[in-house]
């Protein structure tokens, strides 16, 4: 079983609902597939193992058999290649490793040397039995969608996958929800929530995956949020009320099913209704 | 020379939006670009009436020809991202727009397609000039849709004689808050004092001294928790970074959003003061940073 934690804007809470997922089940997987700003860790405090590194391809060029043809930089799409009147300039940052340019070399002045864009590492928890993996772009790089492909690699079928994805709509997002049984979306009800919600439903809507909504700080603006639920007869999984002292849980880090017993019976319980979801193939 | 300022915030949901539309409104002289092209939240508060529309072409995408395909798997085995099935069919989401496979076919079955990507758009507002954008679902190059509102708001400053462009810029650290980083002359990262905000704080500044671009730092809901304000206020000091706003939880934030307006606009809002000097601290930096 793989479930995807996402949202159209980030802040909403979507670490909020993976992290205290998995400890209300216990014996799963966590996946932090939000590569930029990985969070899930601070809030379990796991030690941490690392795994491997997320290499990517990137071209060198052979001064001595290059002949300045400039075919290299032509079939470059991504601009990672400049043919200059005397040299070839390689820009590695923007390179995709696609292995275009090596292919279209007539003089074999191309071989692909490999560099780290970011890391995975595993952490594990014997007490809950949950398994952590947390993947981290590097500073400065570009390009998340790689490490998200790699980290998910680890998915273990015969378990609860429950993964933490990047917020908004774009690639890292579909390299992270895309492959999943069920999607949760994580909104607050506000104007901004609602407008991001909607971003949200289209992109799993798009993909096919069914999904249902769970609305934190519940009491803090208005009920759009849930009109729009009604009106599109999306199903409210779980509503959070909006309570200080889970904001301050939250801001020191403390998972709040762990000092709020009771909430992860309501945590244990969104899984069921997601379960049943997903064998009788509704919501989709 | 036009200044530029971009709002970021590592982690989403720390109030960058509500932050930079006040300064929208108190900014007398600026085109506003909102670049956080993959959430776009500013136009509910600024209402935007658009004048302009552009289509935005990303990357192109592969289309394999039935007709001519002979079934020879050499594109399926060149591409490198496995976004050639079985069937010979193309996955838009995993196809990066690379141009190999239709080199490698052999019966020249595979054109590479412009595909439209998203809009951006230019907008009036009653704070002036917005350039906006909207891209389409799971599309790669956000960055490069970033880059393109940045591109039209510089030729709307420079047309229209204004002195600024404030950014409202993406969540994270990648390809997007990198093309809304580079190139301004001040980064303000908007925090929150939460375990996550801290971290995120710290991952954002280590791209801004990446890219040498000046940051200060702004405190928001700097209450929910006393002693990490102070610790990310610590943090900032032995960095050298300047904190320039400590702005504490309020309501009225939420109610101002309900009504479409920014927190700057109602006379009575206690937080109207601390925006307002947190404004001119920045507009001194800017002047300050005049190279
Ligand atoms: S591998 Fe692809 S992306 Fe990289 S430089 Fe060569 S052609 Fe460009
Ligand atoms: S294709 Fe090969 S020979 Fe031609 S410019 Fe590039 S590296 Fe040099
Ligand atoms: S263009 Fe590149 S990524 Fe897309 S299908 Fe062809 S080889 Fe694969
Ligand atoms: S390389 Fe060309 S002919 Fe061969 S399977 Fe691909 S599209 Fe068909």
């Amino acid at each position: 079983m793989r479930i995807a934690i996402a949202s159209g804007k980030g802040g909403t809470g979507k670490t909020t609902v993976a992290v205290n997922l998995a400890l209300a089940l216990g014996s799963a997987q966590l996946l932090d597939c939000d590569v930029e700003e990985p969070n899930c860790n601070l809030f379990l405090g796991f030690g941490l193992e690392k795994q491997e590194d997320v290499l990517i391809s990137f071209p060198e060029i052979d001064k001595d058999k290059c002949t300045l043809c400039g075919r290299c930089a032509d079939i470059c799409q991504f601009n990672a290649i400049a043919a200059l009147p005397k040299s070839v300039m390689v820009f590695p940052k923007l390179c995709h490793g696609c292995g275009g340019c090596s292919l279209v070399c007539p003089d074999g002045a191309i071989s692909e040397a490999a560099r780290s864009i970011g890391m995975i590492e595993r952490g594990i928890d014997e007490s809950f039995n949950i398994e952590l993996f947390q993947g981290t772009l590097d500073i400065s790089e570009p390009m998340a969608s790689p490490v998200i492909r790699q980290l998910q690699e680890h998915i273990d079928d015969s378990t609860v996958a429950i993964i933490d994805s990047p917020p908004g709509t774009a690639c890292p997002v579909i390299a992270s929800v895309a492959e999943m049984d069920y999607c949760v979306l994580v909104t607050e009800p506000t104007p901004f929530g609602l407008n991001d919600l909607v971003l949200a439903v289209a992109v799993v809507k798009q993909l096919g995956i069914p999904f249902g909504v769970v609305i934190n700080r519940h009491g803090v603006g208005d009920d759009g949020v849930e009109q729009y639920c009604q009106n599109e007869a999306i199903p409210v999984l779980m509503k959070i009320p909006f309570d200080r002292d889970i904001a301050v849980l939250y801001s020191k880090g403390t998972p709040f099913v762990k000092q709020m017993p009771e909430w992860g019976s309501k945590f244990r319980e969104m899984y069921r209704d997601i379960c049943e979801c997903v064998s009788s193939g509704v919501g989709v | 020379m036009v200044k530029q300022i971009t709002i970021i915030s590592g982690k989403g949901g720390t109030g960058k939006t509500t932050i930079t539309s006040s300064f929208a409104a108190l900014a007398d002289n600026a085109v506003i670009a909102d670049c956080d092209v993959d959430a776009a939240d500013m136009h509910l508060i600024l209402q935007p009436d658009t004048f302009e529309t552009h289509d935005f072409y990303g990357l192109k995408l592969a289309h394999i020809n039935k007709d001519l395909c002979t079934g020879c798997d050499t594109c399926v085995l060149n591409c490198r991202f496995d976004a050639i099935l079985e069937s010979h069919i193309v996955d838009p989401y995993r196809c990066e727009g690379c141009g190999v496979c239709e080199y490698v076919c052999p019966e020249t079955a595979i054109v590479m397609k412009e595909k439209k990507a998203g809009e951006y758009y230019c907008s009036h507002t009653r704070f002036g000039p917005l350039v906006h954008a909207k891209l389409g679902i799971g599309e790669e190059a956000s960055g490069k849709l970033v880059s393109n509102v940045r591109q039209r708001a510089s030729e709307i400053a420079e047309s229209s004689g204004k002195g600024l462009i404030i950014i409202d810029g993406p969540p994270g650290t990648g390809c997007s808050v990198i093309a809304a980083m580079t190139g301004t002359d001040l980064v303000l990262v908007v925090t929150e004092p939460t375990v996550s905000g801290i971290h995120d704080l710290d991952r954002v500044l280590q791209v801004a001294r990446h890219f040498r671009i000046p940051v200060a730092v702004c405190i928001n809901k700097c209450d929910l928790n006393p002693e990490m304000s102070q610790l990310i206020f610590d943090h900032c000091a032995e960095n050298g970074v300047n904190v320039v706003g400590r702005i504490p939880y309020n309501r009225m934030v939420i109610d101002a959003m309900l009504e479409g307006k920014t927190i700057v606009e109602n006379p009575d809002n206690e937080l109207s003061g601390e925006i307002g000097s947190m404004w001119s601290v920045l507009l001194s930096m800017l002047g300050d940073n005049n190279g």
